[in-house]
């Protein structure tokens, strides 16, 4: 039997920052992962993924990434696109760099 | 060292002035990612986790003063203010901006170095003994035969395209500090019974996924015979290497597929063919590159200040006891300056610390640096009455740690904080194990201890050649650390055995600590290091210490 679909969002690097983005539900992109467009349905997941593809100006490497809902939108469920979304864990660079100066 | 002629400085310009406009091609739409990917590759940058990284060659780790200073400046303009020094003689940069890299390398070009081929399937950057030219047990310094390999490797036609990487590394002493066994091919200087200078070449050590020792192709090929030796061997792999599983295209896979006899056979017969296409040329250019490398005019004198400083001052000492080298000059030392602070991550140094180390060698060391594959930089040659100076400096530097050979010197992968290969993260690890047995002040009697951790499978970290080893793998969407114990990276190389299941990752550190308590109750004395306990007593009482339970079921 064929595994259940679970959760996913589109996700890639950007071509000119190289930081991680994710594609909304509008079809633009975001550097936030709640912001993203959680996507409960696999035909859709692929159609979504095929769009992200067809933008190589932004988007480098656009994946299916797992996800869950969480109270304010998707939440990784893996502890790489845990990293992904925050940076690294030994200097606070990337994206929690970024939130500190908010 | 090596000095650039106008064929160099062409070249290196023509090649950065193709790659800014690939960049310009790539942002404007008119190349593909699939068509940029492997340009870029050829010219060091990747893209990682988080964004970007550059990967910049250091040719055999060597360094002047200016070209210290040139990567201090790419980390401060253009990254975060630090590098990443790696295990095979590079530095790498992890947050450029794509638009910013042709000017990263343009700078680069000034002071004579690039990031050509530091990626992508072909002969990586050349890595040497990085006390070459320095050290007391030396035959010959091996980094000309480095130099005229970069030379001939650079943009050759027959080996950009191959089934995969090539890694050469090169020493010239009895002891081997380049973990010359662990590389797709190695030239060691040796020394034949009539005493003449020649090369004994090893091929198929490889780590990754399907750890090899390198074995002894050829004991003795002469000297002029070495370029056409070497290229006749990549040239036999480059033939029958398999290029239907990226897994099994490395010349280790070769030469145990096809067995050792039979390359030497292939790569013999090869070598009738090529050796008459060299006509002297290489020859001549060796000779002209040999100059360059001659040792620097050594000081006399005695070494009053450095036995005053070492009888008095006890955090000299220690020190001077864990980070000197013996030097082939009277009077002089090598030093280890350790890019591993407890708890700072390995490798890493700042622009400022960049800085600093460039004016010490410059003011005092000859103005040479090199970079090892141990990830700390080393100041060659400096008079032993330098030294409280240069320890005084560093110290304000925050460059001072003595832990060189200890426990806390530890070689780490970037790992999952960086690097989009990863299963795990390795630099968390490293600084745990670092800070915790700085805490627990253990180290020095420990003693030599070296501690390499991977962040995946393919083993940048060198984690089978680790005394402890420690690999980070994804077990169902959790870190865990497999441990192995006996690895070995000198002459003596060995690759370590796995003690048994993993360890999660709040288990790893105490899982360490058990291997070290079971080494101080089971070593015979002190002077017994834990390699010499872990051959004598074998796995068992790690593997009692570290499983209990499973123990007690057995019994």
């Amino acid at each position: 039997m064929a595994r259940a679909f679970t959760p996913k969002v589109v996700t890639a690097n950007d071509l000119l920052e190289g930081d991680v983005i994710y594609l909304t539900a509008a079809g633009g992109w975001t550097r936030v992962l709640e912001e993203a467009e959680l996507i409960v349905d696999e035909a859709e997941a692929q159609l979504r993924l095929l769009e992200a593809q067809s933008q190589p100006q932004v988007a480098v490497g656009a994946y299916l990434a797992d996800a869950q809902a969480g109270e304010t939108g998707p939440e990784p469920t893996h502890f790489r696109e845990a990293f992904r979304r925050t940076g690294p864990s030994n200097y606070r660079h990337g994206k929690q760099e970024a939130a500190a100066n908010v | 060292m090596y000095k650039y002629n106008d064929f160099d400085h062409a070249f290196l310009a023509e090649r950065n002035r193709q790659f800014r406009a690939q960049v310009e091609r790539r942002i404007d739409g008119a190349l593909t990612e699939d068509e940029f990917k492997p340009l870029r590759l050829m010219n060091g940058l990747y893209l990682q986790l988080h964004a970007y990284m550059l990967r910049v060659a250091i040719p055999y780790g060597t360094l002047n003063p200016d070209q210290m200073r040139a990567l201090a400046l790419l980390a401060e303009k253009w990254d975060k203010g630090y590098g990443h020094f790696t295990t095979r003689q590079n530095i790498q940069y992890n947050w450029p901006k794509l638009k910013d890299v042709p000017d990263m390398l343009d700078a680069l070009a000034e002071v004579n170095l690039h990031a050509i081929q530091t990626s992508g399937n072909t002969i990586r950057n050349v890595t040497a003994d990085h006390f070459a030219g320095a050290a007391a047990d030396e035959i010959e310094d091996p980094r000309p035969i480095a130099e005229l390999i970069r030379q001939w490797s650079t943009d050759h036609p027959e080996f950009q395209f191959m089934g995969r990487k090539f890694k050469i590394a090169v020493s010239g002493a009895a002891n081997d500090r380049a973990v010359l066994k662990a590389h797709d091919l190695a030239v060691k200087i040796v020394r034949n019974d009539a005493g003449e200078l020649g090369y004994q070449v090893l091929v198929g050590g490889g780590l990754g996924r399907t750890p090899m020792i390198g074995k002894v192709l050829n004991d003795f090929v002469a000297a002029d015979d070495l370029l056409p030796y070497i290229e006749s061997v990549i040239s036999v792999w480059n033939q029958y290497g398999r290029r239907d599983n990226k897994y099994k295209a490395r010349i280790k896979i070769t030469v145990h597929e096809m067995g050792l006899e039979k390359i030497r056979e292939l790569t013999d017969a090869r070598f009738e063919q090529v050796r008459p296409t060299f006509g002297g040329a290489d020859q001549a250019l060796f000779q002209d590159i040999k100059r360059h490398f001659a040792a620097p005019e050594f000081r006399s004198g005695g070494t009053e200040a450095f036995d005053a400083a070492y009888d008095s001052d006890p955090v000299f000492r220690a020190w001077a006891d864990t980070n000197l080298a013996a030097h082939k000059a009277p009077g002089h030392a090598i030093v280890t300056i350790s890019i591993k602070k407890h708890g700072a991550t390995p490798g890493d140094a700042t622009a400022a610390q960049m800085r600093e180390m460039a004016d010490i060698a410059e003011e005092f060391a000859y103005g040479e640096l090199r970079i090892s594959h141990e990830q700390n930089v080393i100041l060659p040659h400096v008079h032993k009455n330098d030294l409280p100076a240069i320890h005084a400096r560093l110290k304000a530097a925050d460059l001072a740690t003595a832990n060189i050979g200890l426990i806390s010197d530890i070689i780490a992968c970037p790992g999952m904080d960086y690097c989009a290969l990863a299963t795990a993260r390795s630099i968390p690890v490293a600084q745990e194990i670092a800070t915790r047995f700085e805490d627990l002040k253990m180290e020095h009697d420990v003693g030599h201890l070296q501690i390499k951790i991977s962040g995946c499978i393919n083993a940048c970290g060198h984690h089978h050649v680790g005394h402890i080893g420690i690999l980070g793998l994804d077990r169902a969407g959790v870190e865990n650390y497999q441990i192995t114990l006996g690895g070995d990276a000198t002459e003596t190389a060995a690759i370590g055995t796995r003690t048994g299941p993993g360890f999660a990752y709040d288990e790893i550190v105490p899982a360490v600590e058990r291997i070290v308590e079971t080494y101080l109750e089971q070593r015979e004395s002190a002077e017994e290091e834990f390699l010499q306990t872990y051959r004598r007593v074998g796995m068992e009482p790690f593997k009692a210490a570290l499983y209990p339970a499973a123990d007690k079921k057995v019994a």
